[in-house]
């Protein structure tokens, strides 16, 4: 009965037309081998792809280096993704990756996922991101406050207005502006200000807050409420200096610390986390790679900053490069 | 609301079909009506407005350098190339995918299916599936195609990956525009002696097509608008050359917007409302196609 039409079947000259849009599409650009095995040694040469997920805290400091880098090696494709820290090393440890960027060092279990795996890692510390604790810029009387203030802000059932938090403050709502659980920055600051998650006598952070995944939403609520408090990474405080205030924090020592590249790379200021780069041992035996990190290690310090982070001393970087030899 | 309508459907029994009541009810309602299409089409001009003002200047300054320029960490230096030529693969590999399986599935279920149990089980998962959130199908596309089928985050799997979430959307409207086919036409081709694959696809189909083709393209501009799938799957965000075939890694414009807007410097907010400018105007050309279609081509009965 169904008797298959033999011949060209006309409608499908419209389906052909759409297909036809990859035909318009087909790249122009250098090609770029997959394997850079040939021409060790030699710069020019090199080729190849390397993939780099994880933190998008860190990928622009991946993007600015791999910019830079294709200057000399267009045949090189390098490719960055920002699947969070969490996710990168998960690729990372399913060797799906090449680099994996984070903005905490490798958890224990996915240290364990990567041995089971097979993926023999090192790590390279590239920068360092301040967080900034910060106010509206119209707000007056908060200049410094300490850890413990600032826990007593944050910890669940913790302080709902400002005189709670010191009995010079007014008696005024508390309006916090906050990066969400899912948020690397949240997990640093929890951690550094309530204590280890994991263990029992730590506090445990409020949810009864504004949150929000993006950190320019935040500093949207920041600036137009006087009486807020929030912090992200300094990066977003420096692009909005004119509407934002930064609230110095004291540490042990009790001496308060602004916020600063000098205070930050310096250690004092007590709020800033490391970002890494994590790179797979059979990765570095590529030469595009080995090239590739070496470079990343040589120019983070110049271009660091640009994107809005701060370089980290200058041992961090020798060592990693001692490292790659 | 009832409360009001109840006496007013009594009056109208009893006669008093032109009360003032009825009229000025009348007009209430048509002009809530109005009110609520004019909120539609006020919410879009609104988007449309706020990304042109924000984004146009970026745009018009340097518009070459734009189109042309990878990523970059200076705001000003950045352009879309990369995300740009992902985008148009992408819509390409999943229009190649979702057009013929979808419009496969929508004649077999119109006009060739047996009706029992399986076909009205397999209907109503489609019907299912066309409301299931994107960011799933990521996951999906995340553990079949990137993971189990080995493509890692390539263009094949994004492509894939989008046409499976199109899928439904395509069926759905190709079976409605099957649908409208008269009967007789069918009967007109049977009494000439055609096979039933003969009358679909000699008649039935070619009538269908301006309507499938609608479908198509507006699930299709719906898929290239989508971030979380492409994000789930890997998408890269900063790659500095254009893909050569399916197996490359990528970018694509929803992903760079989405990343841009994120970054700490204003001006990056700048070129991710200048990209969404790009964006709409390729989701308007679609768009504009797929009228053009349907007006065209569409038969009347």
């Amino acid at each position: 009965m169904r008797r298959l039409g033999g011949r060209g079947i006309r409608w499908g000259a419209v389906s052909l037309a759409l297909a036809l849009v990859l035909a318009g599409c087909g790249g122009d650009d250098d090609g770029g081998g997959t394997a850079g095995t040939g021409g060790a040694g030699e710069q020019h040469t090199l080729s190849g792809s390397i993939s780099i997920d994880g933190s998008s805290t860190v990928a622009p400091v991946s993007e600015a280096i791999a910019e830079e880098f294709r200057k000399d090696h267009s045949a090189v494709n390098v490719s960055v993704g920002t699947s969070g820290t969490g996710g990168g090393f998960k690729k990372f440890c399913a060797n799906e990756i090449d680099i994996a960027d984070a903005s905490r060092p490798i958890k224990d279990e996915e240290k364990e996922a990567c041995a089971a795996a097979g993926v023999d890692f090192t790590e390279f510390r590239v920068g360092l991101d301040g967080l900034a604790i910060v106010t509206s810029a119209q707000n007056e009387f908060l200049q410094c406050l300490s850890i413990e203030q600032l826990a007593t802000i944050f910890k669940d059932g913790g302080a709902s207005t400002w005189n709670q938090v010191d009995p010079k403050f007014p008696n005024q709502k508390i309006a916090i502006f906050a990066p969400g659980s899912d948020s690397g920055t949240y997990d640093f600051f929890v951690e550094e200000v309530l204590g280890d998650p994991k263990k029992p006598e730590s506090l445990k952070p409020r949810s009864d807050y504004t949150a929000s995944e993006d950190d320019n939403t935040l500093v949207q609520g920041i600036k137009g409420e006087k009486n807020s408090w929030g912090y992200f990474g300094f990066a977003y405080f420096n692009e909005n200096k004119n509407v934002l205030k930064a609230i110095k924090v004291s540490g042990k020592d009790g001496k308060c610390v602004e916020p600063s590249d000098a205070t930050v790379e310096s250690g004092d200021y007590p709020l800033s986390r490391p970002l890494f780069i994590y790179v797979k041992k059979s990765a570095l035996a590529r030469p595009e790679v080995k090239e590739f990190v070496r470079f990343y290690l040589e120019t983070t310090p110049e271009i660091i900053t640009d994107v809005g982070y701060t370089a980290a001393p200058e041992e961090d970087y020798k060592s990693g490069l001692d490292q790659l030899k | 609301m009832t409360a009001v309508a109840l006496p007013i459907a009594a009056r109208l029994r009893r006669g008093a079909s032109r009360s003032r009541l009825g009229l000025l009810l009348d007009a209430v309602f048509s002009s809530g009506l109005f009110v609520g299409t004019f909120l539609g089409v006020l919410a879009l001009g609104l988007l449309l407005w706020t990304v042109y003002d924000r984004g146009w200047e970026r745009l018009a300054s340097d518009p070459s350098g734009f189109f042309a320029n990878f990523v970059s960490r200076f705001p000003a230096r950045a352009g879309i190339k990369a995300a740009l030529y992902g985008t148009a693969w992408l819509m390409g590999l999943t229009a190649l995918f979702s057009f013929p399986i979808g419009v496969g599935a929508a004649v077999y279920l119109e006009e060739f299916a047996p009706r029992n149990r399986l076909t009205s089980f397999v209907e109503a998962n489609i019907a299912n599936l066309a409301g299931v959130p994107s960011v799933v199908y990521g996951i999906l596309g995340l553990g079949v195609f990137v993971r189990f089928m080995r493509m890692g985050p390539s263009l094949l799997a994004g492509g894939l990956t989008l046409a499976l979430m199109s899928l439904p959307l395509i069926i759905i409207a190709a079976r409605e525009s099957l649908r409208a086919v008269p009967v007789s036409i069918r009967l007109a081709a049977y009494a000439l002696g055609a096979t039933k694959w003969q009358a679909v696809r000699h008649h039935v189909l070619p009538a269908a097509m301006p309507g499938t083709m609608t479908g198509v393209i507006l699930s299709l501009s719906r898929a290239i608008g989508e971030t979380a799938p492409l994000i789930v799957i890997g998408a890269a965000v900063s790659i500095f050359n254009t893909p050569d075939d399916v197996r490359d890694p990528f970018s694509a414009l929803p992903v760079l917007i989405f990343n841009w807007t994120s970054r700490p410097q204003p001006a990056f907010a700048e070129a991710a409302a200048a990209a969404g400018i790009v964006l709409l105007a390729m989701l308007l050309a679609m768009n504009t196609v797929a009228i053009f279609l349907r007006k065209r081509f569409a038969t009347r009965w």
